[in-house]
Order: structure tokens, then sequence, then C-alpha cells
């Protein structure tokens, strides 16, 4: 099964996935269509609010707050969930949370759980996990499921199937699900699943979820979601185990205010999200019997750590970034290799893992800053992408000795710093150019360079180097007082010959 | 006014005439346009590619350079926003106080042009002609990071006999992004890919922007093409009256 082959393991680089899925034109199609009309509907919901900005600034403050005192709070989390009869559990990373949730499934003698969709349960591969144990992970939200029925990875955290159409979806459902009639309109393919799911939302005993927001003060988990699948499995089964990464958790109630309001238009563009289901603890009689809360730390609390990347927890997993972005717009969630694409998984990512083994992550971006405008809880998403690069370069140049030293970029970027420190050695550099593409420069214009630089010149022309800079020509301008008026729009100059080189590249490129 | 031009060195040594054009249009204005030979390199790309400590000493020439200036002024939205966002946490990176001092006092005197013309000097019309179908590409460090607004198309709107013509999807990156066109080439070029049909689509013969470095990815692609559009920058437009007689 494909689902073994990647997620948190990272095989290949950004550039090296990134290449196969830009050549998939099915998939450019998809995505570009549906991330423009989720952005489409995102801008137009939240330009109804006149005090969304407020509203931003109001979620980042609650988040910023939470996780500076996010000991204090999760303790108190801790102190009401069991007050409220349900068990909380401690998990320093995947391994030790896996192990927890499997303990209670078999525990409970069940031979499958059924789940509500979940970032966190992604991240530390429960399913495998679970299936390692003989139990078998159903998923229960319609994406997720196609998903796992293609034996595939989510390719965005809201919309795992975003890559693919409808005629895509008719036939794995045709295929997988043993039906031979079946046409394409999404009431079909819905009843389809519908007919599935309802099977296991009534036999099966355990259920796991994720977590949105968890509160401090009652205990109260919520989960947030659009099709009611969730709130089956968290009423029906006889028991619950949610999982929350540790900075899921918001002081009180009164905080929901102002994050029902970010997260639902945000992510998929709607005012109100359809589904929000609240439970504190267990009721007898009344849904799950049994509730166990698993506290997720796997490499958050080192994030915690860094004063720039952590805002990253400040993320309500919403998606805005996702679909403003232009490079997940071409690439898909797929060139990640991570459960989180886009521009938050470029930052979570590689801070979850280190660096060290995401490394590509940070630089998947053309630093644009469209992530930054959208996100709800102003997460600086290029700021933070630039502190991860500079650990990166770091890291090469301490950690990877003589190889490190010897990379052409490393090389090639401390020569530059070396010449810009210097006006005089920046000039001499300014003339060296000059020489140096004299064998590629026809006409101002160079159509062809060598390897690494070849790199720009497949798709593009480039501008030769002039043979008068600007400071060359504020020199002789001095020297000759007021310019000659041919001089001064740029074409004419005090020997002619090179503005016209010039300005007869520039004209042309 | 006495203005401090800082050039960049990507417009310095590949771009010239933007340069000029600024002097040009200053003067024409009236104003007094200063340039210290001293100046090199804002270090952005070294700061955006990860090399930060090799950045700050380059921080600390440029506000040596331009720490005494009335005004500085740059044809460059992504070197200014170099210096306004991130020159303050290089000077946090380096620990040096004296750098940090320098900085926040040097800071709210850089302008990027279209800054310096609509909002600090309140001009719009500047007395330019150009009679010449252009469409507008935002570019993004001009748009979201020193946010100049809609300042430049204010500035082209009054530029006389001009065909000014919207871009669709104006707002989107053209891919360009300093070293991610080298390092993630594929998807620079898928994006530079979209921006071009844009740009075709409005039939514009000229694409202009407030940074080279963005119009050199455009204009590279286009001239690939054969295309028959040329990019220019904002300056150059603003530069030009009737008298250039083109
Ligand atoms: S980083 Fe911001 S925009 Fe992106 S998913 Fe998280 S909250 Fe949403």
């Amino acid at each position: 099964m494909s689902r073994s082959n990647s997620k948190f393991h990272i095989p290949l680089t950004f550039q090296e996935s990134a290449r196969a899925a830009l050549e998939n034109t099915q998939l450019r199609r998809n995505l570009g269509k549906a991330t423009q009309t989720i952005r489409a509907k995102r801008a137009s919901v939240v330009d109804e609010l006149p005090d969304w900005q407020e509203l931003r600034e109001a979620g980042r403050a609650i988040k910023e707050r939470t996780l500076r005192h996010l000991d204090e709070y999760l303790l108190q989390l801790e102190a009401a969930v069991q007050r409220a009869g349900g068990q909380v559990h401690w998990a320093r990373d995947a391994i030790e949370a896996n192990r927890i949730v499997a303990g209670i499934v078999l525990e409970h003698g069940a031979s499958e759980v059924i789940k509500v969709k979940s970032l966190t349960t992604d991240e530390i591969r429960m399913n495998e996990a679970l299936g390692q144990h003989g139990v078998t992970a159903i998923e229960t939200d319609l994406a997720e499921l196609i998903i796992q029925l293609a034996h595939e990875e989510s390719s965005h955290i809201l919309v795992p199937a975003i890559h693919k159409n409808r005629a895509e979806i008719r036939t794995l459902f045709m295929h997988t699900l043993g039906i031979s009639e079946l046409s394409d309109e999404p009431a079909e393919l819905a009843a389809v699943a519908r007919r599935y799911l309802r099977t296991k939302f009534l036999s099966v005993p355990v259920a796991t979820s994720g977590v949105n927001f968890a509160v401090a003060a009652t205990g109260t988990i919520a989960v947030v979601e659009s099709e009611g699948n969730g709130r089956m499995c968290l009423t029906l089964p006889e028991v619950l185990i949610s999982i929350m990464g540790i900075e899921k958790v918001i002081p009180g109630w009164q905080d929901f205010e102002v994050f029902l309001q970010l997260l639902p238009r945000s992510s998929t563009g709607e005012r109100m999200n359809p589904y929000t289901s609240f439970w504190t603890g267990v009721h007898p009689g009344d849904g799950p019997q049994a509730f166990h809360l698993v506290l997720l730390d796997n490499g958050r609390s080192r994030v915690l750590a860094d004063h720039i990347g952590r805002q990253t927890l400040n993320c309500i997993r919403c998606s805005a970034c996702l679909n403003v972005c232009p490079v997940y717009e071409r690439t898909g969630g797929h060139a990640y290799n991570s459960v989180y694409p886009g521009p938050i998984g470029a930052i979570l990512t590689p801070q979850l893992l280190g660096v060290e083994r995401a490394g590509s992550l940070p630089y998947a971006s053309s630093l644009c800053g469209a992530c930054y405008d959208v996100c709800p809880v102003k997460i600086n998403i290029p700021e933070v992408l630039v502190h991860l690069r500079a650990q990166v370069v770091r890291h090469k140049q301490t950690s990877e000795g003589i190889k490190g030293k010897l990379d052409p970029e490393a090389i090639g970027m401390r020569l530059l710093a070396r010449v810009f420190r210097s006006p005089e050695r920046y000039e001499q550099a300014q003339k060296l150019a000059r020489l140096g593409q004299i064998p590629f420069a026809r006409r101002g214009i160079i159509e062809r360079l060598p390897p690494p630089l070849n790199v720009w010149t497949t798709m593009r022309d480039l501008q030769a180097v002039p043979r008068q800079t600007f400071r060359d020509w504020w020199r002789k301008r001095r020297v000759f007082g007021s310019v000659p008026k041919a001089d001064a729009d740029g074409v004419g100059d005090a020997d002619g010959v090179d503005a016209e080189a010039a300005a007869a590249g520039r004209r042309n490129v | 006014m006495k203005v401090t031009l800082f050039i960049t060195c990507f417009n310095d040594t590949l771009f010239p005439q933007t340069g000029q054009a600024v002097v040009k249009l200053l003067e024409r204005l009236g104003h007094s346009v200063e340039f210290p030979l001293e100046q090199t390199c804002c270090g952005q790309m070294h700061f955006n590619t990860g090399y930060q400590r090799e950045s700050i000493p380059l921080a600390r020439h440029f506000v040596e350079v331009f720490g005494d200036a009335e005004i500085v002024v740059s044809p460059s939205a992504s070197c200014v926003g170099m210096v306004r966002e991130f020159y303050p946490r290089l000077a946090e990176v380096s620990r040096d106080p004296k750098l940090a001092r320098a900085v926040a006092a040097l800071i709210p005197r850089v302008y990027e042009l279209s800054e310096l013309l609509v909002n600090k000097l309140g001009i719009e019309d500047v007395g330019a002609y150009y009679p010449h179908r252009v469409t507008y590409h935002p570019t993004c460090h001009s748009l979201r990071m020193i946010r100049v607004g809609d300042a430049p198309l204010r500035l082209l709107r009054k530029v006389r006999s001009i065909d000014l013509v919207e871009l669709p999807n104006a707002e989107e990156c053209c891919g360009f992004g300093g070293t991610f066109a080298i390092k993630n080439a594929d998807t620079s070029m898928a994006m530079l890919g979209d921006k071009v049909r844009n740009v075709l689509d409005t039939h514009a013969e000229v694409c202009v922007a407030a940074d080279n470095s963005c119009l050199m990815q455009i204009g590279g692609a286009l001239h690939r093409q054969r295309a028959g559009v040329r990019p220019v920058h904002l300056a150059e437009i603003l530069a030009t009256t009737e008298e250039d007689g083109r």
C-alpha cells in the first residue's frame, strides 16, 4: 500500500517531487480550478466582516498568550478532563502515541476503528501502526475515504482529494466498492459512500478523532467538520480516543467567539461550518462510555522553544495558505512529501523533523507573501521560511564538514558577500561579469549559459550586462556637469555606444 | 529636497537606464539627487537564501553609506523591503545594539520610488507622456511586503496618452523569487508560464513593474517567445516626456 512509502520520511526533495507533479496536466487543471473557486469564496465571506483584521489580531493574541503559558494550560486541561470522567495520556512522540492508542483499542477487543478525519493521526501514521496490530482504521470523511480507497496520500489538509475530479472518483468507487452502475454526479457519489459508511458507523465500537480545540478550563473538546460523519464517530461508538497536538489547547469558552469565525471563513469560505461538536468527558447512557485524550508532543516543544518558529504553532489548520499559494497550486500537496503540505507544511514539517531531514521545504516558496496575508492567526510564514533557510545553511556549514564547505552555492555566496563588502571589489566584479559574458552575449541578449546557470536560460533569455553601469554614467555626468539632453533619458551617453547597447538590450528583453 | 539614490546592485549592473530615469524624473520635479558611490548591495539575496551571517556586513555597510541621508529612494520594492522588514532582524541576529539603533533611525527615511512620489510628496501627475498600451504587474514585494498599494497605478493613470490595461490575476507571483528561480526551476517556470499567458491576453506592448528583477523573469520569457511585449520599469515610463519624442 502506497501509504507506507512516504508521509514522514522524506525520500525525495521538494524539487524532485515537484518536477513529476508539474508534468501532470490533469492535476494542474484540477488544482487550479479548485483553489481558484475556494479562494474567491473565502475572499467574499471575509470581506463581509468589517472587523476581520481585528479578529485576526485577536486570534493571534489568544494563541500567543496560550503558547506562552502552555504548561499551565495543559495541566489545567488534564485535570478538567479527568474531573469529567475522561482519561488523559501524554505522548512524547509518534511511537508512544500509537502504543497508547493501540493499547486502548486492543483492550476493547476491536479489530476495526472508525476515524474522524485528522491530520494529527496522519502525522503519527496511526493507521499503519494499528494495522501492525491487526486493526483496520476506516476513514469516514468522504475525501479521506477516497484517498484511502485509492491507496494514495492526501494532497490538501482540508480537501485531501483536491487533486481528483469527479470522473476519477467515479472510476475509483466502481473498482473498489464493486459497483457496476454509477454516474459522476456528486449526489450519487456521496450516496455510495454513505451506504458503505453507515454499516461501519453502526457496527464499529471504537472511534478515533483529532481535536480542533480543547478548552483548558472545562476539559471540553471540539471538532469542526462539514459532513456530519465526524459527529457519528463522536457519538455512536462505545469508546472514543481523541489525539491532539499540545498546541491545540485554548484557555476558555469565550475564545471560540474568535476561532469559530476565523476558521470556517478561512477554510471553506463558509460563514459557519455545518457541524461543530463539543464533548466533555463521559455521560452515563449518552455517547461513548469511555473517553481517552492523548496529548502529543512529537517535536512541538522544540518548535515552542524557537522564538521565531514558535508562531507556527498558532496554526488552526484552516488551509487558507494552501489555497492562495502559487507554488502549491502548481505542484499539489504530494510534492511536499509530508502530511502538512503548502506554506504551512513548508515551515511546520522541517521544524517537527529537523532541517537536516526536510531541508528542501523552506525553499519551496518564492516568498511572495500571499500566505501571510490570508493566515487568520497571522503567522508570518515568509519570516519563518527565511529563518529556517538560515538553519539549513548553518547546518550545512557546521555539520557537513568539508562537503559543506565545498558546496558550490556556499562558496559562491561567501565570495559574493566578500565582493559586496567593498565598493572597489564590487566594481571589479562588474567589469569581470562584462568580460565573462562575452562568449554568450549577442546583441545584448544571452540565450544560452553553461551549467548550472543554464537553469535560467532553458526557458528565458537573459539581459546581458551593458557596457556602462549606472555608476559609470553617474561619474561621467558629474565630470561633464549637466548631462546633454539625449543622455538624460538613458538612450544617449557621453560615449554613445555603451548606453545604446544597454538600451537595445533592455528594450528587447 | 535632497534625495539620495539607492540604485541596488542589480539595477546598477544590469539596468542602468532605470537609475538614469529616476535621476531625470526627480530633477524634473525640482529635487536634487545624490548618489554615494560607496554603495553596493543590500544583502537580500544572501538573506533570503539563508546566508544570514554573510548579509550582516552588507547591512552594516548600507547603514554606513546611507545613515546621514535625508531621504533614501530606490527603484526596487524588494530591496526596500529587505531594508525595512529584515534589517531589524539582522541587527537582532548580530547582537549589535549600535546597528539596531542605526537601522531603526534609518528605516523611516527609506522609500520606494512610487511611495516617495505619491505618499510622501503627494504627487500623482509627474508630467509624463507615454503613448503605448501598458499593463501593470504589481510585484509581490511592492504589494505585500512594503505595501505600496495603488501608488504605481495612480502615477500611471496620470501619464498622458497611455493606454493602461488591467492584467488578469495581476497579484499572483511571477515565479522569480531570487534564487527560487534557480533552486525550484520547474515550479518557477510553471508560475512564469501562467504569468506570461496573462500578459499576452492583455495585448499590451509594454509590461511595467516597480522591480527589474521580476521584469527580468517575465521579460526573459517574453523575449524567448519573441512575443512582442517589452518589460519596462515604472521609473522609465514616468521619466518619459513629450519632448523625448516617443
Ligand atoms: S498557517 Fe495560517 S493559513 Fe495556513 S493553515 Fe495554518 S492557520 Fe491556516
